[in-house]
């Protein structure tokens, strides 16, 4: 049983009168995909925001264990210190790359604070030490490796935001993976991709958790991913986990089958008393 | 106490003059998000066309002051709102869209456009009316510190309750304020029900400018003097006003007025006359800081 | 109007509606006109006010109004497709040709050009002649090339709505003014001569200081109410200028600044001058000529610092923050920490303007420092275009040196007669030329955006896909 890495404990965020998450606890092991699926308005992406730091949760405790043995109390940190410092990278349900900057300037915005630091605030940089120039090689070659790993080393100089869409996915993914980070959230990675793209993105993560030791926490609907690569699935169904497991537990498990495809009406009260509504 | 109610009485007064500027501001922020630096000239505007059709009506009409005003007020109204129809069409409505720099920087162009053409047109000098509708109420006190009410404060007071009532009304039980409050949430899918978002928002505008034009009137009636610079500072204390009530809200609008003309008459009659338009925009830059949302606005959560 | 009800390329033209629409537009003139265009409030000889009539005008603007609509209508918008200005797109125009066509002037030969210029006007025009064309024109379009290159930093580069620029100018102005006109001469007299020297990288080390100042309470808002804010900030400064006369002098304002010297040698007729070490006869145009050269290097200087800054981290940061807040915080940027260094690095170069602006003049009020500064410094930058520094320097000289020009226009006055003066038109020309020119081009003359890095090949971005920032 591999170690865990992020654990999520008693989670609740309420919005004024609404609770979008209630009580939530699951745990993520390193070196595991884990999805985290559900119905749609369930509540994940707000799990995520929680988790990477742009909400403030209302109770409970996010705690991310680095191989050292570093702990990082995530509900207390600033958003980028998430990134920085816990090492968390995060996508977003709707691409959030930089479009009027190219495709390499994405990858070396994501390196900004090893650069910034080798820059010795500018200073190094300015003067062109070769402290800077050896880190900013060293930059480079990393977007040029995640830019070769994704296909997209001949786009290197084109627009973000000219991309097909599915391109864009991946480079948003890489951009990720570039600020070097332990755990890796993806908000719906395969939103919009067709089978071919699907498969290729499997193909992708699990590369990605073999070649990297980076554990991956997962928000999907497509189930031709979750089921194939999830190694742990956390169901949720209005803010609240019903389910939690393998692929295969959680598959056939009734409270999850209620909460996509509902139950006969007799049985609604039942069902709705046992998963705590 | 004497002092003090006066000047509760005439911080009143301005402020609401204030708080119908700001209306103005606040309905066309909330419809289309741009602040809309020129409304502060559309006012000056206004109050100089009042000035003329005043004068039109007093001396060439020979009309008594009273009926002067009311027949001032309704044209005001309606010759402002045309202004700041073809304003809204010629500079705000082409630029509609993704932009944010251009509308604005358009909006401050069509403000430094309009102070300079009525400095042009009319002349840059102050000018000055006869004092109208002299009398008042008397409430307490005697002699040197005798306090009153104006005729002329009371007209203000009711006109703005009333003006702002009304058009709560009309924004919260008409179909057309059904279709403003649509357009404010969700422009693409308004228009996509059959809503004519572009009649909307002009006709926003020119309720906007139709209350600018009675504070125009009001302001013409109050002081008895109006100059071609006196469109930017009231402008400034009237968006600040609608940001410190709550931008987006009628009510908040008015109260954000009323709150700054009463910050600014104290101010000036306890303290000093000399940093009066600073505390202005000090409390503007404070609210923004700490309650951008104002005291009666909606504070809006950011989807990540 | 009618124009939208047409296809984009209609054969035929419907002449009645054509016309209608013309009369609706001469007609909304018409209630436009009255009163304040028709009637003309003067005071008296017993200083009432009366209305004297100008109908004329008023059927002169109407009429105006109708021919020129009506020519539009049927020569211009029938023939182009219809212009999407909301989208994005810009039509290939007369001035992105001028953009394109002056390009070249961008590098090395505009370089040339500039340091050659007032030796040319020398040349052309001679001492006397050319003091004009060195002082108002060169040196005037310089200060606002450099500001506007200071502000590029905050607004085009990292995307922040700044309305207050002007404060950091002033606090520039009144920092040299202020030092070089009591803290020296009460401390240390002798060094009078070499005050521009000494206070030019204060007055920037106090802008950057209150760019820290004023930017961190604020930077945190949005778009709109960011620019509020600056602009509250940036009037603060000033009536506190205006008011507090102990400090400022107020109205009166601060004179008898003392100018930057040749490096310890005063340019002034005296034995130890300029002319007289370098065997030259005196003339007052040798200091023109060095503030030329002054004002250039600051400005030159702002260039080097945003070109190479735009190379390393800190300008990417900028520029990433320009396009997407979110994604740089989901980065491990610390978007704060970026904004601050925009602002006050932009405020830093406003200030050293500012000390400039005042060892220039000689003599500094607050009424230098007002709102329509701030307004045209912005202008400049956003028609301009895309954060692009050369896209700068065209507005520059369009606004600037194009307003300058009115002054020469002298066969107006042959027109119009011997009162008019074009030179009041100045403000009206302006505003009215921030609205054409938005309408024209809303993302500015410049439409591409050029990366800082490239692997193999530098492509240039299409403007439509460059962010504004704080969307």
């Amino acid at each position: 049983m591999s170690q865990t890495i992020l654990k999520v404990e008693h989670l609740t965020m309420r919005f004024g009168g609404l609770t979008a998450i209630n009580n939530l606890s699951f745990e993520a092991r390193r070196g595991e995909i884990t999805a985290l699926i559900g119905p749609n308005g369930a509540g994940k992406t707000t799990v995520f925001n929680c988790i990477t730091g742009f909400y403030k949760p209302t109770e409970g405790m996010l705690t991310l264990t680095h191989p050292t043995g570093n702990e990082f109390l995530l509900e207390r940190m600033p958003d980028f210190q998430i990134n920085w410092k816990a090492k968390v990278a995060r996508t977003f349900q709707n691409i959030r790359l930089f479009q009027g900057m190219t495709v390499l300037e994405n990858l070396l915005v994501a390196q900004h604070n090893p650069l910034m630091v080798a820059s010795g605030f500018s200073l190094h940089g300015i003067f062109s030490t070769k402290t800077y120039i050896s880190a900013e090689k060293l930059a480079m070659d990393t977007a040029v490796y995640w830019l070769e790993t994704m296909g997209l080393i001949d786009r290197a100089d084109d627009p973000a935001g000219d991309l097909p869409y599915g391109d864009q996915r991946r480079l948003e993914i890489a951009r990720a993976m570039c600020t070097g980070p332990y755990l890796l959230c993806l908000d719906e990675p395969a939103a919009g991709l067709n089978p071919k793209e699907s498969n290729d993105l499997n193909d992708l993560l699990m590369t990605i958790r073999k070649d990297h030791d980076t554990a991956i926490l997962l928000i999907e609907h497509d189930m031709s991913v979750v089921m194939k690569i999830s190694d742990h699935v956390v169901v949720l169904d209005y803010g609240v986990k019903i389910s939690d497991g393998t692929p295969d537990f959680v598959r056939t498990d009734p409270k999850v089958i209620a909460a996509y495809l509902g139950v006969p009406d007799e049985e609604v009260a039942a069902v709705e008393a046992e998963v705590g509504l | 106490m004497e002092v003090f109610v006066q000047q509760l009485v005439n911080g009143l007064t301005l402020g609401s003059i204030y708080g119908l500027i700001a209306i103005g501001y606040t309905m066309v922020f909330g419809i289309i998000g741009m602040v809309n630096f020129a409304h502060g000239d559309v006012f000056m505007v206004g109050s100089f066309i009042a000035l003329i059709l005043f004068m039109v009506a007093t001396m060439f009409l020979g009309l008594p002051t009273v009926a002067a005003l009311i027949v001032v007020l309704v044209l005001a109204m309606a010759l402002t709102g045309l202004w700041n129809w073809t304003i809204e069409r010629v500079a705000y409505r082409p630029l509609r869209g993704s932009f944010r720099l251009a509308p604005l920087i358009s909006a401050i162009g069509m403000s430094i456009l309009l102070s300079n053409l009525i400095q042009i047109l009319q002349g840059p000098r102050n000018k000055p009316l006869p004092p109208m509708l002299p009398g008042s109420i008397h409430i307490m006190g005697e002699d040197a510190l005798a306090t009153a009410i104006s005729y002329k404060q009371i007209v203000i007071m009711v006109v703005t309750v009333v003006l702002l009532a009304v058009f709560w009304w009309v924004v919260q039980k008409t179909p057309l304020g059904r279709a403003q409050r649509a357009v404010e949430q969700d422009a693409k899918m308004a228009a996509l029900l059959g809503i004519n978002v572009d009649k909307t928002i002009s006709i926003t505008f020119v309720m906007g400018a139709a209350l600018a034009a009675v504070a125009g009137v009001m302001y013409l009636m109050y002081y008895g003097v109006v100059n071609f610079s006196d469109g930017f500072v009231p402008g400034v204390k009237a968006f600040t006003a609608a940001v410190l009530g709550g931008i987006g809200s009628l009510p908040g609008a008015v109260l954000g007025g009323l709150l700054i003309g009463l910050i600014e008459t104290m101010w000036s009659a306890y303290f000093t006359i000399d940093y009066k338009d600073v505390a202005a925009f000090s409390i503007l830059a404070i609210t923004l800081i700490f309650l951008p949302s104002g005291i009666l606005g909606r504070p809006d959560v950011e989807k990540v | 109007m009618a124009n939208d009800n047409q296809p984009a390329n209609t054969p035929t033209i419907d002449l009645g509606a054509a016309v209608r629409d013309a009369v609706i537009a001469s007609l909304v003139m018409l209630g436009l006109a009255i009163p304040i265009l028709a009637l003309k409030t003067e005071q008296n000889m017993d200083n009432r006010l009366v209305l004297e009539p100008r109908w004329h005008y008023v059927w002169i603007a109407c009429a105006l109004v109708f021919a020129v609509r009506l020519a539009l209508t049927l020569f211009i918008w029938n023939r182009k497709a219809k212009i999407t200005v909301a989208k994005g797109e810009q039509t290939p125009t007369i001035m992105s040709g001028l953009v394109r066509v002056l390009k070249p002037f961008s590098g090395r030969a505009g370089l040339l050009f500039l340091v050659a210029y007032p030796l040319l006007a020398l040349w052309l025009v001679g001492p006397q002649g050319s003091i004009k064309w060195i002082d108002n024109f060169g040196i005037q379009i310089l200060i606002y090339i450099m500001l506007g290159w200071g502000l590029n930093i905050v607004v085009g580069l990292a995307g922040l709505l700044d309305l207050g620029y002007v404060a950091f100018y002033a606090v520039g102005a009144y920092s040299y003014a202020i030092i070089a006109t009591q803290v020296i001469p009460a401390t240390f007299p002798e060094l009078g001569v070499w005050s521009f020297w000494i206070c030019l990288p204060i007055a920037g080390l106090l802008a950057a200081l209150w760019g820290v100042l004023l930017g961190f309470p604020v930077l945190r808002l949005r778009g709109d109410y960011l620019a509020i804010v600056t602009l509250a900030f940036g009037e603060i400064i000033r009536l506190v200028l205006i008011n507090w006369v102990a400090f400022s002098n107020g109205y009166a304002g601060i004179s008898g600044i003392p100018r930057p010297s040749f490096f310890g040698i005063p340019f002034n007729a005296s034995e130890e001058g300029f002319a007289a070490v370098f065997g030259l006869e005196f003339s007052p145009i040798y200091r023109t000529i060095f503030l030329f050269y002054v004002i250039l290097a600051l400005a030159l200087l702002t260039a080097f610092v945003t070109v190479k800054l735009r190379r390393l981290p800190v300008g990417r940061a900028w520029e990433a923050l320009r396009e997407d807040e979110i994604a740089c915080r989901s980065l491990g940027i610390n978007t704060t920490n970026t904004k601050l260094t925009a602002f006050s690095i932009g405020a830093m170069f406003g200030g050293f303007a500012g000390a400039f602006f005042a060892a220039r003049q000689g003599f500094i009020s607050p009424e230098s420092f007002v709102f329509i500064e701030s307004a045209q410094i912005l202008a400049i930058v956003v028609l301009g275009g895309m954060g692009s520094l050369f896209g700068v320097v065209i507005s520059s000289i369009a606004l600037v040196g194009g307003i300058e020009i009115l002054r020469e226009l002298d066969f107006l006055k042959q027109i119009f007669g011997p009162h008019f003066d074009p030179a009041q038109f100045r403000m009206l020309i302006f505003g009215t030329a921030m609205v054409v020119m938005m309408l024209w081009k809303p993302r500015g003359l410049v439409s591409t955006r050029e990366p800082s890095v490239f692997l193999k090949e530098r492509k240039s971005i299409s403007g439509s896909l460059v962010k504004e920032g704080h969307g």
